[in-house]
């Protein structure tokens, strides 16, 4: 998610004045983003070293934690929206950390590749895992241990009683509302409790 | 990046008492504290550095013809370094009951005429941070832009906040606790036991009799040392290596190169500290707990607080372990004050807070670089 241009379109799903978590807010740019443009405060959390540093540089305010071990310093409900763009994926707990997300913030906003995207589907159809922007890794060295589609959450969304706002997809810097799970890279969900 | 080069204490005396929370006061004291830089026309570049147990007011520097003189932190502090003295106007002070020149144990008791001994006034983290308060006013500095400290020192950087909330910007706590654990006290009351009950401590009276009560002080430092590492530290440092290389068969001569390290230390501290600020030191650690009259609610207890908060901890510290930081940051996060939080994966234990590992150093240059953009250094 360090693309500026879906940094942007997804800080426009940020109520000006938010209280926001971000989770695995990597260098800190979209809470940075969120301050100075959209008059939010906040923190993110992070695992990485350099990450941390780069967010003190920015004058973030950011948590080092590792997600796996869960939210428990963060009470219910007491974040406006928490974000967790481009992290899912990695998480072991995926599903978990998705009800930690909606129990944390009034609205939780999540991104994530999206696998059914047609370029993953040709490659898919070819014997081949998909390399693409999105997805740049080999199958062997890939970070992304949870690889799931736009209408894959659809449905996880519903199994954990959380109601969609709003989504659509991401593709070159541009929203996907049509066709999504076919057109879109990068699929972005915003939901809460219902 | 270099060195402040050589500085010159200096002394300020008080004499209006200082109230303390046993209820006692501290009359007629002198307290000992270096500063390095220079103030700005504002005042605003102020950093208060809190020091821990062992450590004093000579922060950064040298002391002229002294060799090996450096203060206990000059690898922070100093022109180019994290907390750059060339943006920032940087004070020591060594806090009352301390044995490096502040008012102490040591000194003549005024109501009395005789040495304190034993008698000098138990002393708190919050009597410290009155006393460091006040001296700031006689400096004319009503305003810090932070307050750091480590270990004990993050424990007065914490109580800063708490006590006199207007009067810093930024709190910047290292490798500290809300409060110690049983364990913890547990460490201090076996080093307090070893003082108390060697021969020649004379009920904290033994200046009189021109004896130091060297071989409790030794082993207090030694059990003290022993917690100040990480058990990974010591494996690579030491092992199971053996002094002759070979077993001498001995039960009291020095065998294991872990024995002699730790007799040269606890010989090194009892040539130089004294064992009655040892002992005060130590309660002073034991008795820290903000959340105490909070009905152990440290939220409730950090209501107060306004300025801004960087916690940082070392996963290998086990005396003031990563999960003490963390209760620290959740009742900062309840109180939706801003603050951040570095969990530094160094192999050093607590020590770890003293060295140079270049993950710490560059989260608190960052913080410092932009405290210094605040008022515009």
């Amino acid at each position: 998610m360090s693309d500026k241009k879906d940094i942007e379109l997804i800080a426009e799903l940020v109520p000006p004045g938010s209280r926001v978590l971000d989770l695995g807010c990597g260098s800190g740019e979209l809470l940075a983003h969120l301050r100075d443009h959209r008059q939010c405060s906040g923190y993110g959390i992070e695992i990485a070293d350099a990450n941390v540093l780069a967010c003190t540089q920015r004058g973030v305010n950011v948590i080092q934690l590792n997600l796996e071990e869960g939210l428990a310093m963060f009470e219910d409900r007491s974040f406006d929206v928490v974000l967790q763009l481009d992290t899912l994926q990695h998480l072991r707990n995926a599903e978990r950390m998705l009800l930690e997300t909606a129990r944390v913030g009034r609205v939780g906003i999540v991104s994530f590749p999206n696998f059914a995207h047609w370029p993953n589907r040709l490659r898919i159809a070819t014997g081949r895992m998909p390399v693409t922007k999105a997805l740049p890794y080999e199958w062997y060295d890939t970070p992304n241990i949870r690889v799931g589609t736009y209408a894959d959450f659809e449905v996880l969304a519903r199994k954990n009683g959380l109601q969609i706002l709003d989504s659509f997809g991401i593709q070159d810097g541009r929203v996907r509302r049509r066709r999504p799970n076919l057109t879109a890279s990068v699929g972005v969900f915003k939901f809460e409790r219902a | 990046m270099g060195s402040v080069g050589d500085v010159k204490p200096q002394v300020m005396p008080f004499t209006e008492p200082l109230p303390l929370r046993s209820g006692a006061r501290l009359s007629d004291y002198t307290l000992v504290y270096e500063t390095y830089g220079s103030l700005n026309a504002e005042r605003s570049n102020a950093v208060l550095v809190c020091h821990a147990l062992n450590a004093s007011h000579h922060v950064a520097g040298t002391y002229a013809g002294e060799a090996r003189s450096e203060g206990w932190w000059d690898n922070l502090v100093g022109p180019g370094k994290p907390l750059d003295t060339n943006r920032f106007f940087v004070i020591g002070i060594n806090n009352p009951g301390s044995c490096f020149g502040s008012t102490g144990p040591m000194h003549v008791d005024p109501a009395t005429g005789r040495i304190y001994g034993a008698d000098f006034p138990v002393v708190t983290v919050e009597d410290w941070v009155d006393a460091q308060a006040r001296l700031l006013d006689r400096l004319g500095i009503t305003q810090l832009a932070a307050v750091l400290g480590g270990s004990l020192g993050g424990m007065q950087a914490l109580s800063w906040s708490l006590r006199h909330p207007e009067r810093l910007r930024h709190c910047i706590a290292v490798a500290t606790a809300p409060n110690l654990s049983a364990q913890n006290i547990a460490f201090n009351e076996v080093a307090r036991r070893a003082i108390v009950t060697d021969p020649e401590f004379h009920g904290g009276h033994y200046y009189g009799y021109r004896v130091v009560p060297k071989r409790g002080l030794r082993v207090a430092r030694m059990i003290g040392h022993i917690t100040y590492l990480s058990d990974d530290a010591m494996e690579a440092k030491f092992g199971r290596g053996l002094k002759a290389g070979v077993p001498g068969y001995s039960t009291q001569d020095i065998e294991f190169e872990i024995e002699s390290y730790l007799r040269h230390q606890g010989d090194k501290f009892s040539e130089y500290f004294d064992a009655n600020t040892y002992l005060l030191i130590t309660r002073a650690l034991d008795y820290f707990d903000p959340a105490r009259e909070f009905g152990g609610d440290l939220s409730a207890a950090f209501a107060t607080a306004r300025c801004k908060f960087q916690l940082v901890s070392f996963t290998t510290d086990w005396r003031f372990s990563p999960e003490r930081s963390r209760e620290i940051v959740r009742a900062l996060l309840d109180n939706r004050f801003d603050v951040s939080y570095a969990e530094i994966d160094a192999p050093h234990g607590h020590d770890a807070f003293l060295l140079d590992d270049a993950r710490y150093h560059g989260v608190l240059r960052a913080r410092f670089d932009n405290i210094a953009r605040e008022f515009g250094a």
